[in-house]
Formats: C-alpha cells, sequence, structure tokens
C-alpha cells in the first residue's frame, strides 16, 4: 500500500502544529467557540452531545497492521476503550477531550494518518471498493487513482469552502460495492475500445434529505486528464452550487436543476481551459503510486483448498468470504454486527487483534467497509481456521455478512447532536429479534440500514430495507422503506406508509420478511422480489 | 470600517474609484488611465476578461467566508493573465490567508484587520503544496520527478 515520502509527511505534521496552535488559542480564549468551529470541523473535531467526536481519515479504506494497532491504542488512551468505523471507511472516537486532541493527531502522524478534511465545507476522504487489489472481478486496481486525487484535494486552495460537502468514490469493477452513484462524485475506472484506461464520471448522486442517483456525465476521461476533468467539475460546482440553502446546497440539486446536459456542457468547457494550464500530475506520478500498489506480495503455488469439516466454522467461511483473484487465497470480511451489538462499534483489545491477525495472516492489510466491518484481503486459504477461531474467540465470528442483522446504523441521538432518533438500540433489537441463525440464513441476503435523522448517513435510502427516524412531536418515530440499492443495480427506497415505534417497526420488519418468505421464487432474494410483486402485498401485511 | 491593507507587490496603490462590475462595464473603455472594479461573489469574473489589459486593480468580496466564490473568481483571473492587484475584502480571516494567496490574491482588506506580522506566518503555513495554482509553487508531483 501507499508509503508517504518526506512530502507526505511534513504535510501532516504541518498540520499538526497549526492545529496545535488553534487549540491553544482556544483554550486561552482567544478564539471564541464560534471562531473556533470551522478551524476544528477541518480537522474532524465535532462537538457532540455529550463530549467532542475525533474522525480519522483512513483514505479509500485501506490500512495497514502497524496503523490499525494505533487506532486501537488511541481508543484505549483517550477514548473509553472503543472506536466506531463509519460508513465512510473512516474511524470515530465519541469521548474526546479537546485539549489531547494535538497529540492524539500526532501519535497519528507518526503512522502516516490524520483527521484532515473529515468534515467541513470541502472534499472528503475519498472511498473505494474495500476488495481493491483482491476482487477477482476488477479491471485495475482503483487505488492508486483514489490516491492521486487524495493528493489533488488535500489543503486544495480553491475548494475550501464549497457549498457542502463533498465526496467521491472510485472503483474498478462493475460490481459496484462502494455505492459509487451516491456519491458527489463517482468514478468507475474503465477501459475504452482502443484498450486505453479511463475513468467514467457521474456526478450529483447523493443520500441526505433530498436522495439521488448520480447521472453518467462523461463516459471516458482518458487516466491522464483525471485530475483536471474532477477540477473543471469542482469549479462549476462551486461557482454556481446553491448558497441561500444549506439543505440545497450539495451538488446533485445543482445538476438537478440545471440538467446533466447543462452541467456537463459547462463542465466541457471549463475543463478545454483547465487543460491548456497543465495541472495533471505526469505519467511518471501515477506509475510512482500505483508501485505501490502492485504486488503486496501474494505467492502463487499455494495450496488452493479449505478443510471444512467444522461446520460452525464451514457456516462462516461461506457467508464471510469471498474470491480473491490469487489461486490460494480469500478476502475475509470481519462483521463488527454481534447479535445486540453496536454496528461499527470495536473495542481497543479488538481493533489490536485485527491488526495482529492482518500482520500475521494477510500481508499486513486491512481495509474498512462502508458496511461497517472490516476485511482482511489477502488470506491463504490453508490459514482460514485458524484466523476464523481467533476471529470467534475475540466475538468476531458473527457469520452474518449481507444478511438481515449486518445492519448499517449511523450513531444517532445516543452521541450526534443533528440525530431525532435513537438508530443503535432499534439495530439492537432487530438483531436480537432475528438472533437465530438459520432464519437469518433462510431470510438470506438483506441489506438493513438505519438512518437516526434525514440526513441519511446510515443510508437507509439505499437499504433492501430501509428505516429512517424522525421525531413526531417529541416522540421518535420509524418509517419504513423498501427497495434500496447501492450496488451496481442502484435504486432508491420507497417509504411504506405512517411510521412506528421502535418496538412497531421490528414487527412490522418481521411481517414484511415473513411475506418475502411466503412469496419469493426460486433464487429470489428480498429486493428482488419487492421489485417484482411491488409494495401491495407487504403494505397488506403491515398495516392490515 | 477600520480596515487595514495587506498588500504583497511593489507598485502603489491606484487612485481610480472602485467600481462596480455594471458601472465598469458601462463606463467607457477609451477613458485615460487604468480602472479599478469590485466583484461580488455571484459576479462572473469572466465578464471581464476583455478589459484586464485596462484594470490596475479587482476587488473580490467576502461578505461571508464561508462563502468561497471568490477563490475560483481570482483564478480564473490570474489564469487569464491578470497581473493587476486582487484584492480579497470582507469577512477575511487570517486562517484563510494561505489558500487565497495560492488562488492569486495579492492584498487582502479584512473588514477585521490582521496584525501584518500574524499574516506573513499565516500564508507560509504549508511548506510544500500538492496543486498546481497560479501562484507560481511548484507542486509536490513536479518536486518529486524533477520537473
Amino acid at each position: 500500500m501507499y508509503q508517504y515520502d518526506q512530502y507526505d509527511q511534513a504535510m501532516v505534521d504541518a498540520r499538526v502544529d497549526e492545529f496545535r496552535g488553534q487549540v491553544l488559542r482556544r483554550l486561552s480564549g482567544e478564539l471564541t467557540e464560534d471562531q473556533f468551529k470551522p478551524l476544528r470541523l477541518k480537522n474532524g473535531l465535532y462537538l457532540q452531545l455529550h463530549a467532542y467526536m475525533l474522525r480519522v481519515a483512513i483514505p479509500y479504506g485501506t490500512l495497514n497492521g502497524r496503523q490499525m494497532r494505533l487506532l486501537g491504542d488511541i481508543a484505549d488512551k483517550y477514548d473509553r476503550g472503543y472506536g466506531h468505523f463509519t460508513t465512510r471507511q473512516n474511524i470515530q472516537y465519541n469521548w474526546i477531550k479537546l485539549d489531547d486532541t494535538p497529540d492524539i493527531l500526532a501519535e497519528l502522524a507518526t503512522v502516516e494518518m490524520h483527521a484532515i478534511q473529515t468534515s467541513g465545507n470541502c472534499i472528503r476522504n475519498i472511498s473505494s471498493d474495500h476488495m481493491a487489489g483482491a476482487a477477482a472481478d476488477e479491471l485495475v486496481d482503483p487505488r492508486p487513482y483514489a490516491e492521486l486525487l487524495r493528493q489533488w484535494s488535500t489543503f486544495h486552495p480553491e475548494f475550501d469552502y464549497l457549498p457542502r460537502k463533498f465526496k467521491i468514490a472510485v472503483i474498478a469493477s462493475d460490481t459496484d460495492r462502494a455505492a459509487m452513484r451516491l456519491h458527489d462524485i463517482g468514478i468507475q475506472i474503465v477501459k475504452n475500445d482502443a484498450g486505453e484506461i479511463g475513468a467514467k464520471f457521474h456526478v450529483g448522486g447523493g443520500m441526505g434529505r433530498t436522495p439521488m442517483i448520480g447521472p453518467m456525465i462523461r463516459e471516458f476521461v482518458p487516466a491522464l486528464q483525471m485530475v483536471s476533468y474532477a477540477e473543471a467539475c469542482l469549479r462549476v460546482y462551486n461557482r454556481y452550487g446553491r448558497r441561500d440553502n444549506k439543505y440545497k446546497a450539495r451538488i446533485k440539486i445543482l445538476v438537478h436543476e440545471i440538467g446533466a446536459d447543462e452541467y456537463r456542457r459547462q463542465v466541457e468547457e471549463e475543463f478545454a481551459h483547465i487543460l491548456t494550464l497543465g495541472l495533471e500530475p505526469p505519467q511518471a506520478e501515477f506509475d510512482r503510486i500505483a508501485a505501490f500498489f502492485a504486488d503486496p506480495g501474494l505467492e502463487s503455488g499455494v495450496l488452493d483448498k479449505v478443510d471444512r469439516s467444522d461446520p460452525d466454522f464451514a457456516l462462516w467461511l461461506d457467508q464471510n468470504t469471498a474470491p480473491h483473484k490469487q489461486p490460494g487465497y480469500a478476502v475475509v470480511v470481519i462483521s463488527l454486527k454481534p447479535t445486540g451489538g453496536i454496528p461499527g462499534d470495536a473495542t481497543a483489545d479488538q481493533i489490536r487483534l485485527m491488526a495482529e491477525l492482518s500482520t500475521a495472516y494477510s500481508l499486513d492489510e486491512l481495509r474498512v467497509t462502508h458496511t461497517q466491518n472490516i476485511v482482511l484481503p489477502h488470506v491463504k486459504k490453508a490459514d482460514l481456521y485458524t484466523v476464523w477461531q481467533k476471529l470467534d474467540a475475540a466475538g468476531l465470528g458473527s457469520a452474518n455478512l449481507d444478511l438481515i442483522s449486518d445492519i448499517i446504523a449511523c450513531p444517532g441521538l445516543d452521541y450526534c447532536s443533528l440525530a431525532n432518533a435513537r438508530s443503535i438500540p432499534l439495530a439492537q433489537k432487530i438483531s436480537q429479534r432475528f438472533a437465530d441463525m438459520d432464519r437469518q440464513r433462510d431470510l438470506g441476503e438483506l441489506k438493513l440500514k438505519i438512518s437516526g435523522c434525514i440526513n441519511a448517513c446510515g443510508h437507509h435510502h439505499a437499504g433492501h430495507i430501509g428505516i429512517l427516524g424522525v421525531d413526531k412531536r417529541g416522540i421518535e418515530n420509524f418509517q419504513l422503506s423498501f427497495g434500496g440499492s447501492e450496488a451496481a443495480d442502484t435504486s432508491l427506497a420507497d417509504i411504506t406508509g405512517p411510521g412506528f415505534s421502535e418496538d412497531g417497526v421490528v414487527d412490522a420488519l418481521e411481517k414484511a420478511t415473513n411475506v418475502y418468505l411466503a412469496q419469493r421464487a426460486e433464487g429470489e432474494r428480498f429486493l428482488d422480489t419487492y421489485r417484482r410483486i411491488g409494495m401491495a402485498p407487504f403494505k397488506e401485511a403491515i398495516y392490515g | 470600517m477600520g480596515e487595514t491593507l495587506l498588500r504583497y507587490r511593489e507598485d502603489a496603490v491606484t487612485g481610480a474609484p472602485v467600481l462596480s462590475l455594471e458601472d465598469f462595464l458601462a463606463s467607457d473603455p477609451m477613458s485615460n488611465g487604468a480602472a479599478a472594479v469590485r466583484i461580488t461573489p455571484g459576479e462572473d469574473a469572466r465578464a471581464l476578461l476583455p478589459h484586464l489589459g485596462r484594470i490596475a486593480l479587482i476587488e473580490v468580496t467576502f461578505p461571508a467566508y464561508t462563502d468561497g466564490r471568490g477563490y475560483s473568481s481570482a483564478r480564473i483571473l490570474r489564469e487569464q493573465g491578470y497581473t493587476g492587484e486582487l484584492r480579497a475584502s470582507g469577512d477575511v480571516l487570517i486562517d484563510q490567508l494561505s489558500h487565497m494567496c495560492r488562488c492569486g490574491f495579492d492584498a487582502f482588506a479584512p473588514a477585521k484587520p490582521i496584525a501584518a506580522g500574524a499574516a506573513a506566518k499565516a500564508v507560509a503555513t504549508w511548506p510544500e503544496v500538492y496543486q498546481k495554482t497560479v501562484d507560481g509553487r511548484s507542486p509536490i508531483w513536479a518536486k518529486r520527478h524533477g520537473l
């Protein structure tokens, strides 16, 4: 994976120094909270309901064992012994003291990590496919492109005060594992008819209160013009995105209001101008970056067989591993969704164990998934049983990937000052209601996503089943929706009707799964059945 | 007001009255001397492109520091070869000076005065830069490859 050189390190170190100065000015009273707020937000430091929350960037969700180990140590030293992995492939600490933050950032800088641009109206951490470099179906590894964009977007002087936050995802396979079209810019690395590599740009997707699927804006941008094209996309947005209303300020609203064709025309005009400026890093720079990702150390001639004699292991193997491009290896997904647990949370000990496992069994690499799980991307099949035993002993052996208990949930009203409802207790109740694993497997792939407010951090619009918590005259109320998808067949979920109490929504959800079980055709997932038979039978069961 | 001008150029400040964009575009292009013009966040900097040769000062206003449109205006003007004074005025805070310089501003008229020493330090915040802009600094990718 990518390693800093002296330039990258100098930038992160300068940032730590700058922020240390800003915190001192705040603690001495020289800065008021109002003046400090925009500065701390540039470093991922939020003031939540009970304490400061620090969001640490994990660029394109990739990290090594040393970095993961430090994340565990920080959880122990500065938080309450745990961390929360997010839908943006980052980690958040929820109980941070302001005066500790410069030291935390300084410790992060020792392992090439930071909290730069993890909040604020700027270009956020670039996300990517958590199976990059391992997936059997990828065209190329998307991460060198993501890293090129990371450097371009870091402290970009023109785009630090955009109308609203800006999220970019880069993938390189037709199977979309990163919700690419639900990003402000979604890039798919593709090959054109001439066999050249380039970038297909989707612009104007997003969730939030007005969910939209990003339209395709350019079929093919040559790889060596990708930065210039992104610059053009951003400049048009910075100049013409709405600033009169925070809720209409995302780029999706601009693209929707002027139309994809007009937006494309403006971008092309700007792009033609920008190409004359020579802003694009050269091929040699791309090659330098790509070399870090080229060979993680995969061996050939490795035993391509797994002993399935332990039935519990076999269940986990079938549910939580995926094919690797290299024979003899598998991709392991560690579920952070135990029954009754908090989705995405891991204790310091669990984080350190995952770090150790990555070093011992996964070529020192881990990934964070946008579904709030952790991936060991390069595990030899011969080591899978050992890895599973160690995970299971640490409470990390849940064999529920993509099942109903593999829930995405935002932090909700337990932590977040924007939330209207508590997402975590609901997620816990649902996973307890469906605790029977045979039942979960019978229900099959079922992506359940919960947001505690309309901002949709829990991706409820894109859930096969989505739940949105709202505040109804002071009482938490949960709206249910069906039919969303964040995969290559991206779709937005439909609301069933009036909302429910916390227990009521669990009952309604259970009724909906019963409709599915009764009506499904051979091989259909919940989503497929819903798409085929429509809302009416579900509605009847839920409200009838 | 109480504004103090921070200026990073050698030439003298123009004495020309600062016109709104509308007034400037309506003024006589044959009149003597270089002009000064003010553009607000919603105005298109490209409207000035045919006239850059006779402008000595362009003031870009920031009614709120969170409105970043002026950064694009500045870069566009510099990218098209404007060499006169480019002044950021209004809600300009010390923490924005460095990015503003990178976008081509070379003068600042902050609503709340900024001490010159502190400003110089803020402008020098970043030892290196990742992007090529209009400030002439060599980006990291160029240094890496000896370009």
